[in-house]
């Protein structure tokens, strides 16, 4: 049986397995029920300072994009940071911790860009005894106009001198919660790096508006007749939130850093992808929001079936595995030639394969033969892009097949180069012949 | 219990009066708006898609189910009616399972089409229930046109004219028109009066009037219409019914499956409909399940269908077969009528059959027979086109094969008279085939109209 605990910046958990902090874990109702069910650990709903809380919208908070057969595929949000009271809060993190020693209990804290504020807050947090702190400096809407969340996550400065002070003022763990409303997710990570932070974990909520009500012309979700831009989050995420994982594992400065995974995650296999980038654990949000906590079960199973039939056999045999193979586009292999192959038998004939390529791309599949309605790829035009797999509604009826070293590519007239060979080679790239000269 | 229950005979009240309703209920109930996306969803908008090439009529299948799935059913509407202006109906009554849904090419990659005709009806559906009409006279053109028959073919043909901006005049002999849509399809396929809807939301277009009891070779001639208008379509379906040619047909209890529907469509209390306890259906059709279903529905206690080839040769789909025996119809192959039982009183007591077989690729009796008891025995071995309306008024139309011959546009032998539907040679008796031929027709004689420059 595969060992899957999970040990985060010295967070122990049974499973690699977070709630993102979010509404699942915004009470100890919740967060029993998640440890119930099997949860490895939560992020708890983001705290605000001691004071009156937050207040929400009492309209709609959510907008969605659905897949077939409403499916969900993205989830905005308009919801703030806890509403409820501190105190309450805190006592309640103290209870379940108390009550679940074995599950890990990490607290998110969003508190003015003061020092005094995380001062004031990192004790009360420590009193709790929670393993360790989420800076929340992702929060895109409501929050970020208040000076705090993604309008400190925006400026790398800022997230490091932050990063300081709960460093300088306790000894919990600190996990740093970037947003993905930035261009360059190196730099803030750089920057929490710098700060001291133990961790970095992403991706907070995008910036989004999911739908325009096309009677009233107001965004969704309407709040009497407005709408505002949420933090969109669910499986249409998961991409981007990919891209920004790797980026830091694979950017020299910030190697090694440790990455909890957020983003669209909702099978084993969604979390096993983001692992092998680099992250050292996953966290859940919308999944969970759509299917209840039981589709833990899945992925604590999942993850372990797979991990046992491939024989890897700690969370450390496949954290990290898939980062040296993401690269720049200038260094990947130019004389590697692949091309689709229809199976016949496979194949049910919609054509669409034949048409996306026809009319979009470089016409190098049939849709009749002898007059009779047959999907073949011309060799002669395919430049192998894949798009008629994407397209083709059956798993595996189209197949990329690389041409082996010495074969006669059709569209070329040339035989594959056994060699590698990259743009910054290419006799093409400008760059290259300088550097030639 | 049920007057009519254990009745020997043919007997109305077999069953309760509430099981009626019932038993005459939506064969195929009209999906909602959730399950229209889940289906809709389902198309993966094929290129040059099969569906639409095995459609008579060619509707644009992909267009129109994308169209249900991005919230706009009433453009998908106007995609079906485009080509089909009796779309409503085709959707109930195409046998879908030979036509667009057997090639789908979900029905090869997993046994499940997408169900096509289920969602045209959802589309057309909400469409006639606003009576949004999307079609507009042109000009009037000044051409006068006679249509015979108000049948589906004459329906498509006059919609088709009338949009041209032709004046449309429809001869119908009965009293109601739809043609075989009010008079044939089973009660269970077009629910709600369907077909008078139908047919009201198909010459609201204006320009067309129909002229009820007017019976071509009749009351109308052909040579009269000929000079009086335009042009002509013929639309007239078949009238008659092949014979069984068996000792005893003319006992009482022995009719046409198709007057016997006929009855059936137009019944205003099916518990007042009388049927046999014991009914035989001879033939291996639409008909004949038709037939077989709806006296079972009745409250028939046995009915059996005689054909005499095997199951692969039947007409009816294999759809239709089970959903005969799923009502309780036994289906009996290779067996022909040989001869009507006749009780004293001249009543039918029952029919013997003999066996057959094929030989040399010839069907042959065998010699041996078996006789069912039968109180009421059905006919529906094919129905037959009646010349005798056309000729003898003017010139000769040619027939073919016992029905009108026409050209791939729909013209006979006699200039300014084109024909459609079940009445012309080479068809497949198919609603949605009098619907293709009528809207080409149409076409025809607008352009044979318009060439002549004279529009
Ligand atoms: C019992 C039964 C069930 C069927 N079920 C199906 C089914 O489920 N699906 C399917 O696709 N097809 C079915 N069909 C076939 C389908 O109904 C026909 O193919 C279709 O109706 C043919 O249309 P039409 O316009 O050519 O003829 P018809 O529908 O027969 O219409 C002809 C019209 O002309 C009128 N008429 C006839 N003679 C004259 C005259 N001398 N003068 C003036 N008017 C005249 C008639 O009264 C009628 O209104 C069924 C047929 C039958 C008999
Ligand atoms: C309703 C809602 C409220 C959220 N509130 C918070 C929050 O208070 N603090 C925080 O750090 N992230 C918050 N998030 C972001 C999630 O923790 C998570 O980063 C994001 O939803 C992406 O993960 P997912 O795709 O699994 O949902 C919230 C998300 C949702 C949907
Ligand atoms: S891989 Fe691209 S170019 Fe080749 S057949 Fe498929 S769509 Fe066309």
């Amino acid at each position: 049986m595969a060992d899957i605990r999970n040990n985060f910046v010295g967070i122990k958990s049974p499973n690699p397995f977070w709630l993102a902090s979010a509404p699942p874990t915004d009470k100890a109702y919740n967060v029993v029920r998640a440890f119930k069910a099997g949860w490895g650990g939560v992020v708890w709903k983001t705290l605000g300072e001691e004071g009156p809380p937050v207040v929400n919208v009492n309209g709609p908070r959510y907008g969605a994009i659905w897949g077939a057969d409403r499916r969900l595929l993205g989830l905005n949000n308009i919801e703030l940071i806890t509403d409820r009271d501190l105190q309450t809060n805190l006592r309640e993190i103290k209870q379940v911790k108390m009550d679940w020693p074995d599950r890990a209990m990490v607290v998110s804290l969003m508190v003015p860009c003061e020092e005094q504020a995380w001062k004031a807050i990192l004790p009360l947090v420590e009193e709790t005894g929670a393993d360790g702190i989420e800076l929340n400096f992702g929060c895109p809407h409501g929050m970020s106009e208040r000076g705090m969340g993604a309008a400190v996550g925006q400026v790398p400065e800022y997230i490091e001198m932050v990063v300081r002070w709960c460093k300088q003022n306790t000894r919990m763990p600190v996990i740093t919660k970037l947003t993905p409303n930035i261009t360059d997710i190196r730099k803030p990570a750089r920057a929490a790096l710098a700060g001291g932070t133990d961790a970095v974990s992403l991706i907070n909520t995008i910036n989004s508006i999911t739908a325009v009500n096309l009677d009233s012309f107001a965004p969704e979700p309407t709040i009497d007749g407005k709408g505002t831009h949420g933090g969109y989050c669910g499986p249409a995420v998961k991409p981007i939130a990919m891209n920004m994982v790797a980026e830091i594992a694979r950017d020299p400065e910030t190697a090694g850093l440790p990455i909890s995974a957020i983003g669209g995650i909702t099978t084993w296999r969604d979390a096993a992808e983001f692992m092998a980038l680099g992250a050292g654990n996953a966290q859940v949000c919308t999944a969970a929001m759509t299917y209840g906590f039981k589709i833990v079960e899945e992925m604590i199973a999942g993850l372990s079936d797979w991990m046992d039939e491939k024989g890897h056999r700690s969370l450390d045999d496949i954290i990290g595995r898939a980062t040296p193979n993401v690269t720049d586009w200038q260094y990947l292999n130019l004389n590697y030639v692949a091309k689709a192959r229809i199976d016949q038998d496979a194949c049910i004939k919609c054509g669409r394969c034949h048409i996306a390529c026809e009319d979009t791309s470089h016409q190098a599949i049939t849709n009749m033969v002898d007059g009779v309605r047959h999907f073949e790829v011309i060799e002669a035009e395919c430049v192998g892009c894949n798009l008629c797999v994407n397209v083709c509604p059956v798993e595996n009826c189209i197949t990329m097949e690389p041409l082996a070293a010495g074969v006669m590519d059709e569209r070329t007239g040339k035989p594959v180069s056994p060699v590698y060979a990259n743009w910054t080679e290419h006799p093409n790239n400008p760059a290259a012949k300088v550097a030639a000269e | 219990m049920p007057e009519g229950r254990f009745k020997e005979g043919i007997a109305g009240e077999r069953l309760e009066a509430s099981q009626y309703s019932e038993n005459f209920s939506d064969l195929h109930p009209p999906l909602d708006h959730h399950e229209a996306l889940v289906e809709s969803d389902r198309c993966y908008f094929c290129y040059d898609a099969p569906c639409m090439q095995a459609c008579p009529t060619s509707i644009d299948i992909p267009l129109f189910i994308r169209q249900i799935s991005t919230g706009n059913p009433i453009g998908s509407a106007k995609t079906i009616f485009d080509q089909n202006i009796l779309g409503g109906m085709c959707a109930r009554v195409c046998p879908t399972e030979t036509l667009c849904e057997e090639v789908c090419v979900r029905e090869v990659a997993e046994g499940k089409p997408v169900q096509i005709g289920r969602l045209q009806r959802y589309a057309t559906d909400i469409a006639m229930a606003q009576d949004k009409q999307f079609y507009q006279r042109a000009e009037p053109t000044g051409r006068k046109i006679a249509v015979v028959g108000a049948g589906p073919a004459g329906l498509a043909a006059a919609h088709r004219l009338a949009r041209h901006g032709h004046a449309v005049t429809i001869l119908e002999a009965r009293p109601k028109a739809g043609g075989l849509n009010e008079y044939g399809i089973a009660a269970y396929k077009s629910t709600d009066d369907f077909a008078q809807a139908e047919v009201d939301y198909v010459t609201a277009i204006g320009g067309i009037d129909i002229e009820y009891g007017r019976a071509l070779g009749d009351n109308v001639h052909l040579a009269d219409l000929i000079s009086t208008y335009d042009a002509v379509f013929l639309g007239m379906g078949l009238g008659g019914v092949n014979a069984l040619r068996a000792e005893g047909e003319d006992a009482e209890g022995v009719g046409a499956a198709v007057d016997f529907i006929s009855v059936l469509r137009q019944a205003d209390d099916l518990s007042a409909l009388p049927v046999g306890r014991r009914v035989v259906v001879i033939g291996g059709g639409m008909t004949a399940i038709d037939a077989a279903v709806q006296s079972r529905l009745l409250g028939a206690e046995e009915v059996t269908i005689c054909y005499r080839r095997g199951k692969e040769h039947m007409n009816a789909s294999e759809f239709e077969q089970d959903l005969a025996a799923s009502k309780g119809v036994t289906i009996r192959h290779w067996m022909q009528p040989t001869r009507v039982v006749v009780d004293a009183g001249g009543k039918a007591a029952g029919i013997e059959l003999e066996y057959t077989a094929l030989q040399d690729g010839k069907l042959v009796g065998l010699g041996q027979t078996v006789t069912f008891p039968a109180d009421q025995v059905f006919k529906a071995i094919g129905q037959t086109f009646v010349g005798d309306a056309l000729n003898g008024s003017g010139p000769a139309i040619e027939l073919e094969g016992g029905r009108i011959r026409v050209d791939e546009e729909g013209r006979t032998s006699l200039g300014k008279v084109w024909a459609g539907g079940d009445c012309i040679f080479g068809g497949d008796d198919l609603t949605v085939s009098a619907v293709a031929q009528g809207r080409d027709a149409a076409e025809s004689i607008h352009r044979a109209l318009t060439a002549n420059g004279r529009a």
